[in-house]
């Protein structure tokens, strides 16, 4: 016995230091020192700029002055309005959309059904920046169909336009809907038909059928829709730049930021960050609860078929116009890419056309800089974002440790932060040397943008690994280190592997929010790291609306095929993880 | 191959207590099984020795090795999950090679050897087929070839046929003993059936709530079974209290509530048990040990149900206030219906006497 237990004493300090309990609180250290420097450090130094002043005495002022301004100017408590204001509107409306697109498409069956199913996500395609500028194009007051009515009617003025906060509702209703249809149609894809054939059987009738069983099932989807595209509209910064709504809560921290107001900035952005991380957190409460879906397995869906010809005529008009409007943002996209630059003023569309944009596009070194910039940033923000992300779910997911649900809040919270606040943050926390800057200037150099995008993308590769190791059982990790494995080799060679395919598919999806980002991009480049949609934005302040538009649709292009190649992963890898 | 011993284990997880003070000898070739319900810490135990817990108190051995807080990877032990556990990105033999790869053997060594793990299972010609193409049993029986190539000193077996369906289990049950027989290896198996425990087992160990209730050969635990618990668990029983009228020589006197009395065997009663007049007891009666008719312990009832299973008959009897099972070997005889009254005796073999528990 003593023998055996002096063995014991002999295990070297590594291995009683890996098997104390606080071990993995040193394995997560690394995590917390990102999120604490990127993130939390960021949004306290916004903080600190916004009740601190100059002299270094603390004051509420700038919080005074943003609700009951000296000057008698009520344009922050009317942006704070607007923007809760349009958010309403938005949610509402993207549901309306949203759901009635659900409902057509999962239980009719109607001529036109299959291709309006699979354009119906057209919006998730174009770029924040893209949509704004297309719907711009179209209906805005000089855009194409109100000239085209003004003509066909000769009036002399156009009948009707775009503009304002409806524009911006409008632009948020097209790019936003998908969110309430993508959780809809899951939701009534996941409701067992036979609860509605158990509740006939039991004797209700169709009214309360949809009373009490089908649109309280649909609940938790709405609820969770709901935050998630009013966390959305409220940091919408694209739709009220296009359409020239400055009294937003976005826009006014531009323009605070742009006046040189550094101070009101920063308060500002802690009253949208505020506002944004309640959000988010009533989302989390929510989606912990209870949620009904996929109580039963198998489950086939049966839609109804319209049969009545007069029906199935008017549903085939309106899937032909429908399909017509989700596609005419691209295609009026590319038009105008074809267009030459300067040429196209009150002619209803462009007259002349060129291939030069396209052919500068990649020859031209001066019009190629944002492409690769944009190209070089990205990749490096989600180069971080693999690591940090696969790091942080293999830690939230199989180890045990305290203050996990206030680790998950903070990775989320990047992503509820409007891409407004977060540049404002960066800003502030890096416009001197710290430890977590390294030591180096990073304001104003090349750095910032990459990080900028690393934390706006934070949780997307975090979120999909982290949902592929949850589908992988521990056991399997257990076998390989039954077998003789050590963790790092059953890591390699098991975990990874099967990790893989979500990982890519959530680096795709990084990497073209990277590509697209405009709205900290904005505050934060430089002449030398322009990237894309910030030389998308310069090019139609000079009216060089064809070479805008080219790199835009260079960037759908990106984007169309990258999330093909991620949804294709995304179904491979769900028919082996539920092996 | 080795011996298991567990020395006063215990695992705590935070205040609730997963198991308490387990001492197991299993030795060296055995089969040893650890059965109970579900909750009941079998599998904490058997991750205790796999390594994937560590024992709050107490320590085990691998013969005369302290593996107490050994890696799982240094104990060279092959375990077959409930879920079997395979890599599903590899194939059937990248499967089956993976924890020799692990040992660094030469190419052609891991060759041969994984081809003769996949002959040993009968899954020869399937090397190629991924796991998802796979029946369930025969990736039932890829985790057992895998869990078997590595030349383990233990065998672990968790559950390992809960997701197959009957006719299935049955076959896999055979081909596990023979497997294990064969090779000689110390197995460990974990199940909540008692049929698996009794077909496999050198011995079993029941638990229940965390304790170690019985450790025996599956004959001394089906009819010697230390407590209620025990005798309920494994096989189909009738629990009867009673009270101990008269002791004298072999045979005991016993009085149920209803008044009717039996004589049982002394022998036959839980194990240390005192037996004096006046001791308020339970009968543990098996339904197969009543027999129809008049005869020694004879008593009345009314039948209540009646069950037909080809095999057998069975009854449910109401004796007093006390509801009896009985089974009734078939033999073509008329079967009698519910209302019916029926005469049935227990042999004084039959009457086993156990601790009347608090």
């Amino acid at each position: 016995m003593s023998q055996n237990t002096s063995a014991t004493v002999k295990e070297p300090l590594w291995t009683r230091l890996t098997q104390s309990k606080y071990f993995v609180y040193i394995l997560i250290s690394p995590l917390i020192f990102i999120l604490l420097g990127y993130v939390i450090y960021p949004l306290y130094k916004t903080f600190v700029q916004s009740v601190v002043k100059t002299d270094g005495t603390f004051s509420l002022s700038n919080y005074i002055e943003f609700f009951f301004s000296s000057t008698g100017s009520t344009a922050n408590v009317e942006a704070l309005w607007n923007s809760v204001y349009i958010s309403v509107i938005s949610v509402i409306s993207c549901a309306i959309v949203g759901v009635t697109m659900a409902f057509l498409l999962e239980r009719y069956e109607f001529p036109g059904r299959r291709i309006l199913s699979v354009l119906v996500l057209v919006p998730m395609a174009l770029p924040p920046l893209i949509g704004s500028l297309s719907f711009s194009f179209l209906y805005g007051e000089s855009g194409i169909f109100p000239r085209l009515f003004q003509a066909i009617f000769h009036l002399d003025k156009v009948p009707f336009s775009l503009s304002g906060i409806w524009g911006v509702i409008i632009v948020h209703t097209f790019t936003m809907y998908t969110y309430f249809y993508l959780s809809a149609s899951a939701a009534i894809r996941g409701l067992d038909p036979s609860l509605e054939e158990a509740a006939t059987s039991l004797g209700a009738g169709r009214f309360r059928i949809w009373t009490k069983v089908i649109l309280p099932m649909l609940t938790p989807a709405m609820v969770a829709s709901s935050l998630l595209v009013f966390m959305i509209s409220m940091a919408s910064y694209t739709a009220p730049l296009m359409f020239g709504v400055e009294r937003t809560m976005t826009m006014q921290i531009y323009l605070s930021r742009t006046n040189g107001n550094l101070d009101m900035a920063a308060t500002q952005s802690t009253i949208l960050s505020i506002v944004s991380i309640t959000f988010l957190i009533i989302m989390k409460w929510y989606q912990n609860r209870r949620n009904y879906q996929n109580q039963s397995k198998g489950i086939g869906v049966h839609r109804t078929e319209v049969r009545n010809p007069f029906v199935k005529y008017i549903s085939m008009i309106l899937s032909f116009l429908g399909v017509i409007f989700l596609l005419l943002p691209i295609l009026v996209i590319l038009l105008i890419s074809f267009s030459v630059d300067g040429r196209w003023t009150v002619q209803i569309i462009p007259t002349e056309y060129t291939l030069q944009h396209y052919v500068d596009l990649f020859t031209d070194t001066r019009t190629w800089a944002p492409i690769w910039n944009s190209i070089k940033m990205s990749t490096i923000a989600v180069i971080g974002n693999i690591i940090f992300g696969v790091a942080c779910a293999y830690a939230m997911v199989r180890l045990n440790f305290k203050g996990k649900t206030l680790m998950d809040i903070l990775i989320m919270v990047p992503w509820a932060l409007p891409g407004t606040v977060v540049a404002v943050n960066l800003i502030a926390a890096f416009s001197t040397p710290n430890v977590f800057s390294f030591n180096q200037m990073i304001v104003g150099t090349f750095w910032i943008l990459p990080l900028a995008y690393f934390v706006r993308q934070l949780p997307l590769v975090f979120r999909n690994a982290a949902a592929s190791l949850m589908q992988m059982d521990s056991s399997i990790e257990e076998g390989a280190l039954s077998l003789g494995a050590s963790w790092w080799y059953s890591f390699r060679r098991v975990v990874l592997p099967m990790m893989m395919p979500a990982i890519f598919a959530g680096t795709l999806l990084a990497f073209i929010q990277g590509f697209g980002e405009f709205v900290a991009s904005i505050l934060i480049y430089n002449v030398d790291t322009m990237p894309i949609s910030v030389a998308i934005w310069q090019k139609l302040y000079a009216f060089k609306f064809g070479t805008a538009c080219a790199y835009g649709v260079l960037q759908i292009l990106v984007i169309i095929i990258f999330l093909l190649i991620s949804e294709k992963l995304n179904r491979g890898s769900n028919t082996t993880a539920t092996m | 191959m080795k011996s298991v011993k567990l020395d006063q284990v215990s695992k705590r997880f935070g205040k609730a207590r997963g198991v308490e003070n387990i001492n197991i000898h299993i030795k060296s070739g055995e089969f040893f099984t650890f059965l109970g319900p579900s909750g009941c810490g079998k599998t904490t135990t058997l991750r205790m020795i796999a390594g994937f817990y560590y024992p709050t108190e107490g320590k085990i051995f691998f013969d005369d090795r302290d593996v107490t807080l050994l890696k799982p990877n240094k104990r060279n032990i092959g375990m077959v999950f409930q879920n079997y556990a395979l890599f599903p990105h590899m194939t059937v033999s990248e499967n089956i090679a993976f924890g020799l790869e692990v040992r660094k053997l030469p190419k052609a060594v891991i060759k041969e050897k994984v081809e003769r793990a996949q002959k040993l299972v009968h899954l020869d010609g399937y090397g190629s087929r991924k796991i998802t193409e796979l029946s369930g049993g025969q990736q039932q029986r890829v985790a057992l070839a895998r869990a078997l190539v590595i030349e383990p000193d233990i065998l672990l077996l968790d559950e390992p046929l809960s997701n197959l369906d009957a006719k299935l289990r049955e076959e896999t049950r055979v081909e596990i003993k023979r497997l294990q027989v064969e090779l000689g290896i110390t197995t460990i198996y974990v199940t909540h059936d008692q049929h698996e425990a009794m077909a496999l087992s050198d011995r079993i160990m029941v638990m229940n709530e965390g304790k170690v209730q019985q450790i025996g050969t599956p004959q001394e635990i089906y009819n010697r079974p230390v407590n209620h618990f025990v005798a309920s668990f494994i096989g189909e029983t009738n629990i009867l209290p009673a009270v101990v009228k008269e002791v004298s020589g072999e045979s005991v006197v016993l009085e149920m509530d209803t008044g009717i009395r039996l004589i049982a065997l002394k022998k036959n009663c839980a194990p240390g048990m005192e037996l004096h007049s006046g001791k308020k007891v339970l009968l543990s009666i098996r339904p197969e040990i009543i027999e129809l008719g008049e005869g020694k312990n004879s008593f009345e009832g009314e039948i209540i149900l009646t069950e037909f299973s080809g095999v057998s008959i069975n009854y449910l009897v109401k004796v007093g206030n006390h509801d009896v099972s009985v089974m009734i070997i078939n033999t073509g005889s008329n079967i009698s219906q519910r209302g019916d009254k029926i005469t049935l005796h227990v042999p004084e073999n039959g009457i086993y006497i156990l601790e009347q528990e608090v």
